[in-house]
């Protein structure tokens, strides 16, 4: 296990002093440049070599080594950040300086990320993802890992409106991924063995002709097969989700590890998937609208960042979906499925098409061989579309869309009756008003069933 | 229209004929030149009668884009509900939107030179979905800027929390 448990207030004792400006730690440097210099290494070593001169590469390479260095400590000195009131002041750029500030009420989630070699020099990145946010919003990399948790714990507690000092706030495990599982996920996958099967075949046939040279063509394959089954082992390895006062935790990845802190109410939408080889052994995947960690691909390729549940027994991720959505019965939801008619724009895939509402969520569902239930809150939804084509409304059908934050999660419900999708249309508005009325304030700590202990200390 | 919704307590407000006019302008500034280039190239260098149906088709083709243009700026239209603004547009592919007033972020006026000519605007309603398509076009500059007003005000006065 590598989650971290502490608790107790911040090492020192009295709240620190949070407007000083602090720096990230020396090593960052290196840590993020060692990529570049192995990429520069690795050229001047080819070339060296390849022709024999040594002496130009060690110098051109000893050069671009001494002001990668400088430029990276310049950097690293220009670079501070602070705490100020409610927002995380991040001061950067060594030639135009660039202020950032965070502003910790709109914290959607906070991940403590560490890749291999921060990991060996003992550091992390921290990254703030803030609503409205396109890429890493407030990102601080890198500190000590133990500064990190600290400094995690400090804007999650100014973000729920506690104190400052109250420390890590203690944290539950709720599922942990077994291995075998993991692994049985990645082989019951169509895109591990589309990429698993070719590859196989060819360092065979490679092998066997002796004709290694022909594989090198190949490599784009390699690496997608190696990114389906071993990349994904090792991303999900010992995947933990627990829950916290602060949100849901989750933790994962043997070589890049990954700390994400998702807070209460952060959750734009939900979406269960199971994969049509995964139906016998009824597990299904979990994946989650945050704001700010983006879309992802279009593609259907899985933005990592949004997995809340790489692979779960059905009734477990149905567990996981009651805390994110306190008092949701998915299954309970009753669902209407579409017109007959639609027979003639999807002959297959309406006979899955269902959607229905109750009085906290809307679910649609769809799939014939991958199926997949789509959650929103009706607080959640940002706007509501019918859509109609030229064939759908020959049949005097239409389709419905509850727009959600960006993420892997879409909410339609197509092909319904034109009438019916007006209809849904103005229950659903009237809905999300009323949702949006009762939702719980931005600061969670003054939810009910927050945690008193903490605001007492 | 076929849109069975609560009736708003205004009207559904239409959009400027200039919306037709600038994508009218648009589309004959292009089509006409390239009918008369590529009739007149096709009859000098293949066949006079190649050239004539290069010529006629693109022709007929702009005539009916105006036709199609025409029907697509009818369709346009929005209402303001005390909640939400709706908006409706398209003939073959028809879309309603329906953006709550709490949930916009920011609103959005542009004119593009043409737009600007011909004295249109467009209004797009910002929420923190990518996928929400609010976008209202054609609208007289007094009207959006009266509309974009109105919206900020609403959304003020509504906003939710994400």
């Amino acid at each position: 296990m590598t989650v971290e448990q502490q608790s107790g207030p911040v090492p020192g004792g009295a709240v620190p002093d949070n407007a000083e400006p602090r720096r990230l730690h020396p090593l960052t440097p290196v840590a993020r440049g060692w990529k570049a210099m192995a990429v520069v290494i690795a050229i001047f070593g080819q070339h060296a070599a390849r022709t024999q001169e040594t002496r130009l590469g060690v110098i051109v390479a000893g050069c671009v080594f001494l002001v990668a260095l400088l430029w990276g400590l310049l950097t690293w000195a220009f670079t501070v950040y602070r705490i100020e009131d409610d927002d995380l002041r991040i001061d950067s750029g060594v030639l135009f300086r660039r202020t950032r500030h965070v502003h910790l009420g709109r914290l959607q989630a906070v991940d403590v990320v560490r890749p291999f070699i921060a990991r060996l020099l003992g550091l992390a990145e921290l990254k703030l993802q803030v609503a409205g946010g396109d890429s890493a919003e407030g990102s601080l990399a890198y500190l000590r890992e133990s500064d990190a948790a600290v400094l995690r714990a400090e804007l999650l507690a100014r973000a729920a409106g506690v104190r400052p000092d109250a420390g890590e706030a203690p944290e539950r495990p709720l599922v942990v991924v077994p291995m075998p599982v993991l692994i049985g996920s990645v082989l019951l996958s169509f895109a591990s063995w589309l990429f698993l099967l070719p590859t196989l075949g060819l360092i065979v046939g490679g092998v066997a002709t002796g004709n290694m040279a022909l594989l090198l063509g190949f490599i784009p394959l390699f690496i997608l097969a190696w990114q389906f089954t071993v990349g994904r082992v090792l991303r999900y390895f010992d995947f933990t989700v627990s829950e916290s006062p602060d949100g849901l935790r989750l933790a994962h990845g043997l070589i890049e590890h990954r700390h994400q802190t998702v807070p209460p109410g952060r959750v734009q939408a939900v979406r269960l998937v199971q994969p049509w080889l995964w139906r016998a052994k009824g597990w299904v995947r979990v994946e989650v609208n945050v704001a700010g960690y983006g879309g992802g691909s279009e593609d259907g390729s899985e933005n990592h960042e949004s997995t809340l549940l790489p692979v779960a027994p059905r009734e477990v991720a149905l567990g996981v979906l009651g805390r994110i959505l306190p008092g949701v019965d998915v299954d309970a939801v009753p669902l209407t499925a579409v017109p007959a008619r639609a027979r003639w724009h999807s002959p297959v895939r309406r006979r899955k098409m269902a959607c229905g509402a109750d009085e906290k969520v809307f679910v649609a569902r769809r799939g014939v061989f991958r199926r997949e239930t789509d959650v929103i809150p009706h607080a959640k939804v940002q706007s509501v579309r019918r859509t109609q084509g030229p064939l759908e409304r020959l049949l005097g059908l239409a389709t419905v869309h509850l727009d959600s934050t960006p993420g892997p999660v879409r909410v339609t419900a197509p092909l319904r009756d034109a009438e019916e999708a007006s209809r849904l249309v103005d229950e659903q508005a009237e809905r999300s008003r009323i949702g949006r009325r009762g939702e719980g304030p931005h600061r969670w700590s003054s939810l009910s069933g927050g945690s008193p202990e903490r605001i007492d200390r | 229209m076929d849109h069975a919704l609560a009736p708003p307590e205004q009207p559904w407000h239409p959009v400027s004929e200039q919306l037709f006019r600038v994508r009218r302008f648009l589309l004959v500034a292009v089509l006409v030149p390239l009918a008369v280039a590529g009739g007149v190239l096709a009859w000098i260098f293949v066949a006079p009668w190649l050239g004539a149906l290069i010529a006629a088709g693109l022709l007929v083709a702009t005539g009916w884009g105006v036709v199609a243009l025409r029907r697509n700026q009818r369709s346009w239209r929005y209402a303001e509900r005390a909640d939400d603004l709706l908006i409706a547009h398209g003939v073959q592919f028809r879309r309603l939107v329906v953006v709550p007033y709490g949930r916009m972020q920011f609103v959005d006026v542009t004119a593009g030179p043409v737009e600007r000519r011909f004295g249109i605007a467009t209004i797009t309603l910002h929420t923190a979905s990518a996928a929400t398509d609010a976008v209202i076009r054609g609208l007289p500059p007094e009207e959006a800027a009266r509309l974009r007003d109105r919206l900020a005000e609403r959304g003020e006065a509504r906003s939710a929390g994400l």
